[in-house]
């Protein structure tokens, strides 16, 4: 019986022929529990050998499967089991996370098409993807692309540049009578003619393919526009060149546009070269913060080598080591090491931030002075750095209210401007005296599909949108979709939950107070006792201890008394802190001086902790939630911004009162239970006011989602990320009032922008349809047109990226 | 008006209403999508001046994979929005890019270049 071999621990050569001899677990009743704990302990010890030998199995085979359909943790273990079944299937591991399955089987005996079968049965589906799909080689292939194209453009417009500055003057010999009669006209057109089809089908080829493709699609783009026209004003010049009988019989001057035409092509490739470059600065914010990933972690192997692994093979509980000046490679806890990391490119936060165990660290964060070691807990899309990525991503891909306008607009413009063209030809031709009527409503006619610019008003909100979501990720502020830009510009009342806002939301130490004993001494005898006790006050006094430089001295008989507090001998001494109920179970009484000191700091909402040395109390500690010091400062500026802000916090009226007047804020809600927050967002809101909440996102979810815009700060709970409009990476009330800043920066941009577009195709259109002429005697020549054309998507690219320069402070 | 202006009038108008029509109100290709492995609704979609086909039909509450195929190199059709799904992709050209997505509810949602001058219809019923 095979079963044997498997235990005396031969390795894959057994296991195999166990599966291939394939032993229904019938045939050992009453043992198969023996059978399955055997095979799992066996299949555990596979996995570390399989590591460490890939190169010696030659028989095996590694297959990558991107599983879709898995919505939980237990989906993916469901699929694996299904995969671990298939016969020749030596080890199959499921990533929920990155939604791929890696199986190495034997070829003999599977193949990629039965491992998906495998998991098509088990109820999931296997996607086939192409092979360029991965979002950094896309963006690869793209920038190529987008590099080619722009050299392709250049080279367009130089050739359109220079071949319409020979037709110009050449065009223009004519208004000279006495050099004009030394040039036969009828050559002169032909020479114009061959001078302008490479500027047509060179240069503007693209116009015309681009606008053909459109028209079979029932779809009408810029280019359409520049079709029509450039191909109406070429056409009639080809005409009046081949046939200029027909136009002299009829009593017309047989004039050419070719000048035009070249002109128009030149001018719009200038245009198009302009937009392009400012349009790769667009995305620059997030090019970088893509490209901040890092490439390679250092693994540390059960062995104790250190191997560079590339990144996406590192696997949740590697260990990963960081040298000073590296970049950190992906989430974890550290396990060993200090050190201070640099987590700017994350947080927006300028000073580095120290690490010790127990902290967790970010991936793509730079590690300065230390080395250390971690616990990797987090990969690939579940990293900080993907998730700020996929934030602004989705961001930049939403829609802005404002924007609804110009939607409904450009979805129709470009056929109704062709409406408009050819109504203009037609009033034209029927006014104008006969002589004239066909130049003039032809020059007309193509000076209106000239100047109308759909690009401008396509371009005015995504592209301040993307700079300015970019941006906010520089100053750790993640912006989760154009609608909370919107809303942030309209907030007019800031309500702050103290705790975890305005306050760190941690306890520290507030007062010592000793009788008859040095302050420094007690606490140092306090330390003592709480270094080893795990209770939150607990920690907040070592942590004061360690700031005041006191030297730890040793405690022994430590014991806890639940719900009461810790004593331990120090000194000879015993030490007993707590609150009032250990000292009085112990039989300590406390003075009239210390009962005194007590109330004024309970008055205060501290917690107090009471001390007693040797059978006596003689001291009190006070610990209590403390004011960040940038809080003031932040209110201040939002105070300047012209936003009132108020407070709600669970203290009671005095407390508050402190707080508030600490932070210069006028107005507060004191004594507000968890469960009441979101009522008192309500309760603004029907103020009037518009009503941005800023939590730590610990039971104020329903607030921050009933506010007008949810503020989370600092990005530690998921919770808060959720059901918030805006994360603020760093954990200061700086951040509120970088996004209500930038917020009102963008939307007056997009609406700067969005004015112009409008305007600018407003007043454009009936120029050049003539409507000054009967007034003014004004006609827009066509390629002032294309000029102003080219010239109004630039201005509001240009006007967008203007937001690169904002700051915060 | 002469005669030549009559003509030229009478032309203009119904060209103008071709327009119109044409663009605004004549019929366009509808597919549905289809169901394949794992209950996944996949359609292919060229973009070339446009997306064929440009009206998209698929079942509520099945996930949607959406393969851009982009025929050509004209920046206008580069970039492909779903706003209602807050998507932004770009689409490199002469490649395949897959865009997957989830239908909750019912409705039709446009698909449109960066610009909204290309437009297509996904209709969720």
């Amino acid at each position: 019986m095979p079963v044997r071999p498997v235990l005396s621990g031969g390795y894959r050569s057994n296991y195999t022929s166990y599966k291939k001899d394939s032993v229904p677990i019938s045939a050992f009743p009453g043992r198969s529990f023996v059978v399955i704990r055997c095979l799992f302990s066996l299949r555990q010890h596979e996995a570390s050998y399989a590591t460490e030998n890939t190169s010696m199995e030659a028989p095996f085979k590694t297959e990558t499967l991107d599983i879709e359909g898995m919505t939980c943790a237990s989906c993916a273990a469901f699929v694996e089991k299904s995969l671990s079944r298939t016969p020749g299937v030596q080890r199959a591991v499921v990533n929920f996370a990155t939604e791929k399955a890696t199986i190495d089987y034997s070829p003999a005996e599977a193949s990629p098409a039965t491992l998906k079968e495998a998991v098509v049965q088990a109820g999931y589906g296997v996607v086939e993807r192409a092979p360029d799909t991965s979002a950094a080689e896309r963006n690869a292939e793209l920038d190529r692309q987008k590099a080619a194209a722009y050299q392709q453009l250049k080279r367009r417009f130089w050739v359109a540049a220079g071949l319409a500055m020979l037709i110009m003057p050449l065009s223009m010999l004519m208004l000279w009578p006495a050099l004009g009669q030394h040039v036969n006209m009828q050559w002169l057109n032909y020479v114009l003619l061959v001078l302008t089809l490479p500027v047509l089908f060179y240069s503007g080829r693209e116009f015309y393919t681009s606008a053909w493709n459109g028209f079979r699609h029932r779809a009408a783009n810029m280019d359409t526009l520049i079709t029509v026209g450039t191909g109406a004003a070429f056409l009639y010049s080809v005409a009046a060149t081949v046939a200029p009988r027909f136009f002299t019989s009829r009593g017309l001057m047989p004039e050419v546009y070719y000048d035009t035409t070249a002109t128009i092509i030149a001018l719009i490739l200038l245009g198009k070269v302009l937009e392009l470059r400012a349009k790769t600065q667009t995305s620059a914010a997030m090019r970088a913060l893509m490209g901040l990933q890092a490439k390679t972690a250092r693994v540390v192997r059960p062995g104790g080598q250190e191997v560079d692994v590339p990144i996406d093979q590192v696997q949740l509980g590697d260990l990963v080591v960081v040298r000073p000046g590296e970049k950190v490679a992906t989430d974890g806890i550290v396990q060993e090491g200090y050190s201070a990391v640099d987590e700017a490119m994350l947080t927006g936060e300028s000073l580095p931030v120290t690490k010790k165990t127990g902290d967790p660290v970010f991936g793509a964060t730079l590690n300065k002075t230390g080395s250390f070691r971690f616990k990797v807990t987090k990969v690939g899309a579940d990293t900080m750095l993907a998730q700020i990525v996929k934030l602004v991503e989705d961001a930049q891909g939403s829609r802005a209210p404002i924007q609804r306008l110009a939607d409904k607009v450009s979805a129709i413009f470009v056929p109704t401007v062709v409406v408009i063209a050819i109504l203009t030809f037609v009033l034209w031709f029927d006014l104008a005296p006969v002589e004239v009527r066909l130049p003039l409503a032809l020059v007309n006619f193509v000076a209106v599909l000239i100047i109308a610019c759909p690009c401008a008003l396509g371009l005015a909100t995504p592209t301040a949108i993307m700079v300015s979501t970019g941006k906010g990720a520089e100053h750790g502020v993640l912006i989760r979709n154009a609608e909370a830009l919107e809303k942030a510009y309209q907030v007019n009342t800031v309500l702050l939950d103290k705790t975890g806002t305005i306050t760190r939301g941690e306890p520290a130490v507030t007062d010592v107070r000793a009788l008859g004993q040095d302050e420094r001494q007690l606490l140092q005898l306090v330390a003592a006792v709480e270094r080893q006790s795990e209770h939150p006050l607990a920690e907040a006094v070592v942590r004061h201890a360690a700031a005041q430089g006191l030297a730890s001295v040793a405690a022994t008989d430590f014991r806890a008394v639940e719900g009461k507090g810790a004593a331990a001998t120090v000194q000879g001494q015993t030490v007993l802190v707590g609150n009032h109920r250990l000292l009085a179970d112990a039989g300590i009484l406390l003075s009239a001086a210390l009962t005194q000191q007590a109330e004024q700091l309970l008055a205060q909402a501290k917690t107090v902790l009471y001390v007693a040395v040797a059978g006596q109390a003689v001291g009190l500690i006070g610990v209590a939630d403390t004011v960040r010091e940038t809080s003031a400062a932040a209110i201040r500026q939002l105070q300047d911004l012209g936003i009132e802000v108020v407070m709600m916090t669970g203290d009671n009226p005095q407390t508050a009162a402190q707080v508030a007047r600490q932070v210069g804020i006028t107005r507060y809600f004191a004594e507000v239970l968890p469960q009441d927050k979101a009522s008192q967002v309500k309760a603004l809101q029907a103020e009037g006011r518009t009503v941005a909440m800023v939590g730590d996102g610990i039971n104020d979810a329903p607030a921050l989602a009933q506010a007008d815009v949810g503020l989370a700060i600092g990005a530690g709970t998921d919770v808060a990320m959720e059901a918030a409009s805006i994360t603020l990476m760093r954990s200061d009330l700086g951040g509120v009032v970088t996004a209500i800043a930038l917020s009102r920066q963008t939307i007056r941009t997009i609406k700067q922008n969005l004015f112009f577009a409008f305007i600018y195709n407003a007043l454009g259109i009936p120029v050049a349809a003539g409507l000054l002429y009967p007034l003014f005697g004004v006609l827009l020549s066509p390629m002032l047109a294309a000029a102003a054309m080219a010239l109004s998507s630039v201005s509001v690219l240009t006007n967008s990226l203007r937001l690169r320069a904002f700051s915060p402070r | 008006m002469d005669t030549t202006a009559i003509l030229v009038t009478g032309a203009g108008l119904a060209l103008a209403a071709f327009v119109v029509w044409y663009f605004f109100f004549s019929a366009r290709p509808t597919v549905s999508a289809v169901t394949a492995v794992g209950g996944v609704q996949a359609v292919a979609i060229t973009v070339k001046g446009g997306y064929s086909p440009n009206v998209i039909e698929v079942e509520r509450g099945k996930p949607v994979q959406l393969s851009f195929y982009r025929a050509e190199e004209n920046s206008c059709s580069e970039e492909l929005l779903l706003p209602a799904f807050n998507i932004r992709r770009d689409l490199p050209a002469f490649k395949t890019t897959l865009v997957e997505l989830p239908p909750q509810q019912a409705g039709t949602f446009d698909f449109t270049c960066g610009m909204g001058m290309l437009r297509g219809r996904l209709v969720v019923t």
